[in-house]
């Protein structure tokens, strides 16, 4: 990076130079950075599919191996996008409707999980009445939370989405409110001399003090939400994630079912990665003080 | 009614946590003219803090009042600053942020917003502090945090400046350098200062009166001592005035003679003799032998007793 930034400062005649100068210094780095981060993880991976292709390519195993999956669903890779109508739609669709269940359900969570972290953190009784109660709730598995939502909202869609809602919920709040309530008393402090009032407070102070721990109950809350979604389309049906891996186990499509599989952990690191990645700017010196 | 600027009268507080009932401060009453700049002095957990903080508005006094410029003191706000020991700057604003939090706050109606910018770098140039506006304060070092603390509270144009142990943190020299910044601006812009530190020769060299205080449970002022000695003060030639070493000498002889015997009644604090004893040489010490040479006697005294 700082050879790059360096390099590109240089004079604009020198571009040739420049260039090869860039060459000669950045390949390298990249090299070892490939070798080191990329290697090991290639290594395991392939000798993981080498075992698995192995103990699956004798007469009487039940899952098929590697090199059947990719054969029987190449159709499904190649093509994430097309569109017969119905719930026979490619992977990439099936993957953006969960996704966005779990946005909508995720950001309620937020907001709502948010604002009861600061309330039960700010406020003694607030915390004596609620914290029970979360503490209870939050042991509830998602879906059992999935018939009484069905029955209240007299549909899937919604009922999916509450699901996510709910289960997301819990560490936001309590990770809040654990932030809100280690706000450094020399904080509260300066608000007071500067006389901010509840809005700049909640602005200035609160949210940025408390945003280390709020993004980590974040980060817990769209891993758990990922979890949540593929259980729950599962029990509702239509497009989604969760439902295309029920079908292909109703028409045992062993090989579909490992396809998703793939697609659904990936999808759920990268949305570990991406709300990380948001925490990492957001708090960006707010650790360490 | 007095006529003093700020008047502290009968000030009394009492801890009570439960059933648990602790007298920290009896009877203090303590009058500040506009401009002065005044030390309080006592062991560790005496109450010192108590005070600034009740005089800030952070606390709240069990009895007694506090009167600021003809007004009763009973809520914190800018127009008395405090800087803190450990700087309390917001770690996720940029010093210049921080400096700017509190000038958009204090001045946000009576100043345009380029007249609250340049006032922002105002302050911050008085304590020189220019050359790092956009670092954050995990990336200055501990003497430059505390600048920016006192730019802070100065950019809020305080009645009366509140800084408890501002120097407490930070290595001799890097003390001694701050201590002749906070006297130069002193000078400059006349402010009210009540500063809370352990430091003999701090004390002396930069206060008008120093007021030491008893030891706790139920302390209050023992002796207010008046520092007579011409502006603007050079610590080196202080250190051969006759004069300076007197007032050192009487503040070492209430802190370790006379309040060394009420430990004995109450040996809760022993630990304090130690702390304060470490803090002696403080400023001075780099610059000035003899101070130091006339510190020991006292320091020896002291260790050799508990
Ligand atoms: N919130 C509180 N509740 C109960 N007791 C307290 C509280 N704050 C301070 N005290 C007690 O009051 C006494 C004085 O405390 P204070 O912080 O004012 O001392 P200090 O003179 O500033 O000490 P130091 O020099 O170590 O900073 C101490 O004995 C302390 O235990
Ligand atoms: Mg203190």
């Amino acid at each position: 990076m700082k050879t790059l930034s360096t390099t590109a400062t240089e004079n604009v005649s020198a571009l040739n130079h420049v260039s090869m100068n860039r060459g000669r210094s950045i390949w390298p780095r990249i090299r070892t950075y490939l070798l080191q981060n990329f290697l090991p993880p290639l290594v395991i991976l392939c000798l993981l599919l080498g075992v698995w292709e192995l103990l699956c390519s004798g007469t009487g195993a039940t899952l098929p191996p590697p090199s059947q999956v990719i054969s029987e669903t190449w159709e499904l890779i190649l093509d994430p996008f097309y569109d017969n109508g119905g719930n026979d739609v490619g992977m990439g669709w099936q993957i953006l409707a969960s996704l966005e269940r779990v946005a909508v359900g995720y950001s309620f969570a937020v907001i709502v999980g948010v604002a009861l972290g600061v309330l039960v953190g700010q406020s003694t009784w607030a915390m004596r009445g609620l914290d029970p109660v979360f503490q209870v709730l939050r042991t509830v598995p998602p879906l059992a939370w999935l018939p009484i939502s069905l029955a209240g909202f007299q549909d899937s869609n919604p009922s999916a989405i509450f699901v996510i809602f709910i289960t997301a919920i819990w560490p936001i709040i309590i990770n809040t409110s654990v932030g809100i309530r280690n706000i450094p008393e020399d904080y509260r402090n300066v608000a007071r001399v500067l006389r901010l009032n509840g809005l700049e407070y909640f602005y200035k102070i609160m949210l940025p003090a408390a945003a280390p721990y709020i993004f980590s109950g974040l980060r817990i809350g769209v891993g758990l939400s990922w979890l949540a979604i593929v259980a729950a389309e599962m029990l509702i049906g239509g497009v989604g994630i969760g439902f295309f891996i029920w079908d292909a186990w109703n028409a045992s499509l062993i090989s579909d079912i490992i396809l998703a599989l793939v697609y659904v952990g990936l999808v759920g690191f990268f949305l570990d990665r991406l709300v990380a990645m948001l925490g990492n700017i957001v708090t960006r010196g707010t650790s360490a003080s | 009614m007095s006529s003093h600027y700020l008047s502290i009268e009968n000030v009394e507080k009492t801890f009570e946590k439960g059933s648990v009932r602790s007298h920290v401060l009896s009877n203090i009453n303590l009058h500040i003219d506009q401009g002065e700049y005044i030390s309080i002095i006592g062991h560790s957990g005496c109450g010192k803090s108590t005070v600034l903080n009740i005089v800030a508005g952070l606390i709240e006094q069990s009895s007694g009042v506090v009167i600021l410029d003809r007004k009763e003191v009973n809520a914190p706000g800018p127009d008395r600053a405090l800087v803190f020991q450990n700087h309390s700057l917001l770690p996720w604003l940029t010093v210049y942020e921080n400096v700017a939090l509190a000038v958009n706050k204090v001045a946000g109606r009576s100043k345009t917003s380029v007249e609250r910018h340049e006032w922002v770098l105002y302050n911050l140039e008085l304590v020189n502090m220019l050359h790092a506006l956009h670092k954050r304060p995990s990336e200055i070092s501990g003497g430059m945090k505390q600048r920016v603390g006192i730019a802070r509270a100065l950019a809020m144009q305080p009645k009366v400046l509140l800084l408890d142990e501002p120097f407490g943190a930070l290595d001799a020299l890097t003390r001694a350098h701050l201590q002749d910044e906070v006297m130069r601006i002193h000078s400059n812009l006349k402010n009210t200062v009540m500063m809370i530190t352990h430091d003999v020769d701090e004390a002396v060299l930069l206060s008008d009166r120093i007021v030491m205080m008893t030891n706790g449970p139920s302390a209050s002022i023992g002796e207010i001592l008046s520092i007579d000695l011409p502006r603007p003060r050079d610590r080196i030639a202080l250190a051969d005035s006759p004069r300076y070493n007197h007032y050192r000498q009487e503040v070492l002889r209430f802190l370790y003679e006379k309040q060394r015997k009420l430990e004995h009644i109450s040996p809760k604090h022993p630990p304090s003799q130690a702390r304060s004893a470490q803090s002696l040489p403080g400023g001075g010490s780099g610059s000035s032998p003899s101070d130091a040479a006339a510190g020991v006697p006292v320091l020896q005294k002291v260790s050799g007793a508990s």
